[in-house]
């Protein structure tokens, strides 16, 4: 009878202790040295040894419902303090972050990426060349003699008669061939200058000519290689026509055009079998080997893939511009 | 090239209509650059003829008319053309007519005459700018005809883009022949026959250099009126062709040009004196051109003179003194072929391109000059009538172009093109292109007609029979290769990588201009060994950047005129100088700029702000030599230069090699740069930095890290760098770092000295490291450090 009231007095009292401190008063005061259950457990001396073990059970018994009454309310402070501590942590997760925000490259730089990244899987090696060019690599290796109407064409800056800013990265070819042997394959971005400035040109922009010499090089694959090419580049199955066209370089040469968004067609690229001139002018002999080459105005090919409307906004660097190709 | 559709229609004439007539064009390599209508949206317009012409009674200026247009009753009309007058067939819209505007033709009063309609001009129909009165057609034409039907006007302009290559389609003859072949139909032949010679007069004609000129052709056309007008027949070709009527005679040989691609000039026979001379100029000579310019000629000029003068640029401009006037009653008719080579550049010397010289630089054909000759002769006998003479020869056979052999082999055709195209339409296609053509055991001997002097190698004919047959007609392989593994250097950083890097610090690549304001170059640059173009686009694009910097900064001042402060832009790029020692005396190199202004980041809500200084320029450069093999031995050394505030540089230096520059833009270039604020830059070679070293792996030491702190002072000149850097090299064993974790200046320490804060951490592979030895090792720095730096520690 005396256990019962007793671990009801220590339920209650356990009940009302709300700190650790209370708590463990609570618990001296029932399981301590002169605890009320400690002292129970004294009284057996004074029991028959038939009723002492029967007792004695009794008296553990309730002795391990108190702990267990305290164990359960240290757990329970625990937690409670442990949440009153999240909650006073807690934070506006809404609020902006503090990071660096990041830059991105050029929409040039990131076109001449992509481009490079689809030769490249196909084994196309980068290379580049010198912007200052001399009439040889420019002009007379390319099977553009002097004089040629395709030099006027070119509205070409001269720094003297033999000097000059290339008017195409396709000396990155001669500067090639003139030191590696076919097989090649070869794909060369760079700026390049026409002396011309309106609307729809400006005096410096960025094309990427690919080169492939090897000994069954043809037109056909040519064709393939650039299809393939513009359809990845613009993720689209567009429509896409050779039109024939003339480059001293090249022969059979072509122009290739998109059927743009309005039903027309655009001109992107412009391609052909690399004339044998050329070839002889860096000793390959053209009966030998064949090859085919493609230069692309990058400017055109980004204004048609992200919508660009104006091409002098490239050059103008504007970060309202620049950052919407991050 | 301009020229009519329905001109083209009566050499050839394809049941196509005008849109795939002009694809079939472009996709043949002509391509087409426009359409235009001839003439404007109109209808309601008849051939009329002014029966009676009267004074307004009430205006000055009007006169009424009444105008027969085949109805029966005659119409009343107003009109106020200064050329109005009974007898003229005119142009006429009658009431109901829409004229371009669009514009409604109803019946009104004008000043209280009625009026029925209107006597149109010809910039009224949209043909042409003639505004200066209304159109007066041909006495013949039919009254009442509906006038676009009687002018044929339902026609277009085209507009081709020719290729050099294609001279052979200068002329409307060309352009057809080309139709021909494309449809598989047969071209007008144009019967040409000799005029009757009725006079006997010629003149001489002498060919000094005859490589250039191996064959002139020359004939007098005597007692000729050159007071009438053109026909409108020829006006019309001529404006559809986007030429302008002159006079007659210069009609003709325009409309010769157009036609067949032959270009002629005639003189005022009267003018000339003696023999005709083909030669080149002597020194000094001067020729007065039909534009009126006097040109002091070159020598390598080719001239038609006669025994006094030159009287005309061969092949490219006539003379104003022997060309033909009004009054002009002998034509002298120049027909010749001018080889290309002597053509070729020489009008662009004196600034002249000409639709002549376009021609003869690209090529006539050798074979037309007599045709051409006749063809002149019967048009201009039958406008301006005059007696013809007989055609005076000069020629040197051995000079003129033979017609060039070629072979083409039917596996060099299959290789090249990567398709098989059957023999026969091969043969159809080179017959058809005007080839002599015969196949024998694989492959064709060609012969190329007269006017395609362009064929010379196998690959022309490769190419003329893949464009007829059609480039997408032929399928699309890829390409076959060995797979080759390329060879990739780990050591060498790609470029890219430094790019990516100061985009993911916030930096935004920019792409200048490679030339720029040599005004402004040279206030950064003053030194600097500069480019400049011969012809740039305007002066401040007219020089060769030496610096990345001039670009960014106008760059970064532009954004900073635009609302944006906090910038940081960075580029690669070549740099350009002269130098003797480099390729064609220039030196080209690649260089990795950055430019800073602002604050270090946006206004935040928990970031202060902190204006952007030389740290925040170094730490990037700091991260670049990191990815490199040069951050090991790299030196911040202060140093000057003009560009630079004389207390914030420093000149990168790498194994003593100066490798880059960094520091603020001196505040004196602040205005006239246009920049708001300090601006940060460094700029560096990336030759210098694409290096770097192959990982080495070292073990990690299982045992503690141990980390003393010294505090000391030294003067405030003492280069930190330098210290800091001394330490690693006194040789103390188990060095594991130094970091400078503090730097003072101020109250608590002397004037003119500096407080420093170093962490030195040690560590050992082997062992934990005993107390007295990190003590021993301390003690070592720190007298190092008084010995060297005269430093004291702090208490």
């Amino acid at each position: 009878m005396e256990l019962e009231v007793i671990i009801e007095e220590a339920r209650q009292a356990v009940e009302g202790a709300n700190t650790p401190p209370e708590l463990d008063a609570v618990r001296v005061a029932f399981m301590g040295k002169k605890g009320k259950v400690t002292d129970l457990m004294k009284g057996l001396g004074a029991l028959s040894a038939e009723q002492r073990p029967v007792a004695g059970q009794r008296i553990n018994l309730a002795k391990q419902e108190v702990q267990g009454l305290i164990n359960a309310k240290v757990q329970g402070l625990k937690e409670a303090e442990l949440n009153a501590k999240l909650a006073a942590e807690s934070i506006d997760v809404s609020l902006p972050g503090r990071s660096i925000r990041m830059g991105n490259l050029h929409p040039v730089s990131r076109t001449i990426a992509r481009i490079e990244h689809f030769f490249g899987e196909l084994g196309f090696v980068v290379k580049e060349g010198p912007e200052v060019e001399d009439g040889f690599h420019n002009f007379d290796a390319l099977n553009i003699p002097k004089n040629h109407p395709a030099r006027a064409d070119h509205d070409t800056f001269y720094f003297n008669p033999d000097l000059m800013l290339r008017t195409q990265t396709s000396g990155v070819q001669i500067r090639t061939m003139e030191h590696e042997k076919p097989p090649l394959r070869i794909i060369s971005p760079g700026r390049v200058y026409r002396n011309d400035y309106d609307q729809t040109h400006t005096p410096m922009f960025h094309q990427v000519e690919g080169l492939m010499v090897d000994k069954n090089v043809s037109f056909a694959e040519l064709k393939g290689i650039i299809h393939d090419f513009l359809h990845h580049f613009f993720e689209e199955d567009l429509q896409i026509r050779f039109r024939p066209s003339y480059f001293p370089f090249t022969e059979p040469s072509a122009e290739v055009d998109v059927m743009g968004k309005d039903g027309k067609w655009l001109e992107v690229l412009g391609c052909g079998m690399v004339h044998p001139n050329v070839l002889k002018a860096v000793n390959i002999d053209p009966q030998e080997y064949t090859g085919f080459a493609f230069g692309m105005g990058v400017e055109r090919l980004t204004m048609l893939r992200y919508g660009v409307t104006d091409l002098r906004s490239f050059f103008e660097n504007d970060v309202r511009f620049l950052k919407q190709f991050a | 090239m301009k020229f009519s559709e329905s001109w083209l229609r009566e050499w050839v004439n394809p049941k196509i209509d005008t849109a795939a007539l002009c694809e079939q064009l472009s996709m043949a390599g002509l391509e087409v650059d426009g359409i235009a209508p001839v003439a404007g949206e109109f209808t309601g317009v008849l051939v009329g003829e002014v029966v009676q012409c009267a004074r307004h009674p009430d205006a000055d200026k009007l006169q009424v008319t009444k105008v027969d247009v085949g109805s029966g009753d005659l119409l009343d009309i107003v009109c106020g053309a200064p050329n109005c007058r009974a007898g003229i067939k005119v142009a006429v819209a009658i009431v109901g007519a829409v004229l371009p505007g669009p514009f409604k033709i109803k019946k009104t009063k004008l000043r209280g005459e009625p009026s029925h309609g209107m006597l149109c001009s010809f910039s009224e129909l949209g043909m042409g700018d003639d505004h200066s009165g209304i159109a007066e057609l041909p006495h013949d034409a039919t009254i009442g005809q509906d006038f676009r039907e009687y002018l044929d006007l339902n026609d277009n302009i085209i507009e081709i883009d020719l290729t050099p290559n294609r001279a052979d389609c200068l002329g409307l003859k060309g352009i057809a022949r080309e139709v021909g072949v494309l449809n598989q139909l047969d071209v007008k032949n144009l019967a040409i026959s000799p005029s009757e010679i009725s006079t006997h007069v010629v003149r001489g004609i002498k060919l000094a250099s005859p490589q250039e000129c191996p064959r002139y052709l020359g004939r007098i056309i005597e007692n000729v009126d050159l007071t009438v007008d053109s026909p409108l027949w020829l006006k019309e070709k001529l404006r559809r062709s986007g030429v302008r009527s002159i006079d007659p005679v210069v009609d003709v040989t325009n409309y010769i040009l157009l036609e067949l691609g032959h270009p002629m000039h005639a003189f005022d026979n009267a003018k000339l004196s003696g023999d005709i001379i083909i030669r080149h100029a002597v020194k000094d000579e001067k020729l007065t051109l039909l534009d009126g310019n006097e040109i002091t000629l070159l020598e390598n000029t080719l001239v038609i003179a006669d025994e006094q003068k030159a009287l005309a640029m061969a092949g490219i401009f006539g003379g104003a003194d022997s060309g033909v006037q009004t009054h002009t009653k002998d034509i002298f008719l120049e027909s010749a072929f001018f080889s290309p080579d002597a053509i070729l550049g020489k009008g662009r010397q004196y600034g002249l391109h000409t639709d002549a010289s376009h021609r003869y630089e690209r090529g006539v054909d050798p074979q037309l000059q007599t045709d051409a000759m006749e063809r002149a002769t019967q048009l201009l006998l039958e406008i301006v009538g005059g007696k013809a003479g007989p055609i005076t020869v000069a020629q040197s056979e051995s000079y003129l172009p033979v017609r060039n052999q070629v072979v083409l082999r039917k596996a060099r055709l299959a290789h090249v093109l990567g398709a098989n195209i059957e023999n026969d339409r091969v043969s159809d296609i080179l017959n058809r292109l005007g080839m002599k053509v015969v196949f024998n055991s694989g492959h064709w001997e060609v012969q190329a007609p007269s006017y395609r002097f362009d064929i010379a190698i196998e690959e022309d004919l490769i190419e003329e029979v893949a464009r007829v047959y059609g480039y997408n007609n032929i399928a699309n392989t890829a390409p076959l290769a060995r797979l080759n593994m390329s060879y990739q250097q780990e050591k060498v950083i790609n470029l890219n990588s430094f790019k990516q890097m100061l985009c993911a610090k916030g930096c935004q690549e920019a792409i200048t201009y490679s030339f720029v304001d040599p005004k402004k170059q040279s206030l950064l640059f003053p030194e600097a060994k500069t480019l400049s173009l011969e012809h740039p686009i305007s002066a401040d694009m007219s020089v060769m950047r030496v610096s990345l910097l001039p670009g960014l900064l106008q760059a970064l001042s532009y954004n900073q005129k635009r609302q944006q402060q906090n910038l940081a832009l960075f580029e690669s790029g070549l740099v350009f100088s002269a130098d003797e020692n480099a390729e064609n005396g220039v030196y080209q190199c690649v260089k990795l700029t950055a430019v800073l202004s602002g604050n270090t980041a946006g206004e935040h809500w928990s970031i202060a702000n902190k204006a952007r200084d030389f740290y925040d320029a170094k730490a990037l450069v700091e991260e670049i030599l990191s990815m490199s093999a040069g951050h090991i031995e790299a030196e911040f050394v202060p140093s000057q230069h003009t560009i630079f505030h004389p207390g914030q540089c420093a000149s990168i230096v790498v194994n003593k090699k100066v490798i880059g520059l960094i520091g603020a833009i001196h505040p004196q270039f602040e205005k006239p740069l246009g920049l708001n604020g300090r601006t940060f830059a460094f700029e560096l070679n990336v030759a210098d930095i694409e290096q770097r070293n192959l990982p080495s792996a070292q073990a990690i030491s299982k045992f503690p890290a141990i980390r003393r702190d010294l505090a000391i002072t030294v003067l405030e000149n003492v280069d930190t760098g330098k210290l800091l850097k001394s330490i690693e090299k006194i040789g103390i064993s188990g060095l594991l770092g130094i970091n400078l974790f503090d730097m003072y200046t101020g109250e608590s320490i002397n004037k003119g000295e500096k407080s420093l804060a170093l962490s030195i951490w040690f560590q050992s592979v082997d062992k934990t490291l005993e107390d007295q030895e990190i003590q021993d090792t301390v003690d070592k720095v720190v007298r190092h450090l008084r010995d060297n730096f005269s430093a004291a520690l702090r208490d």
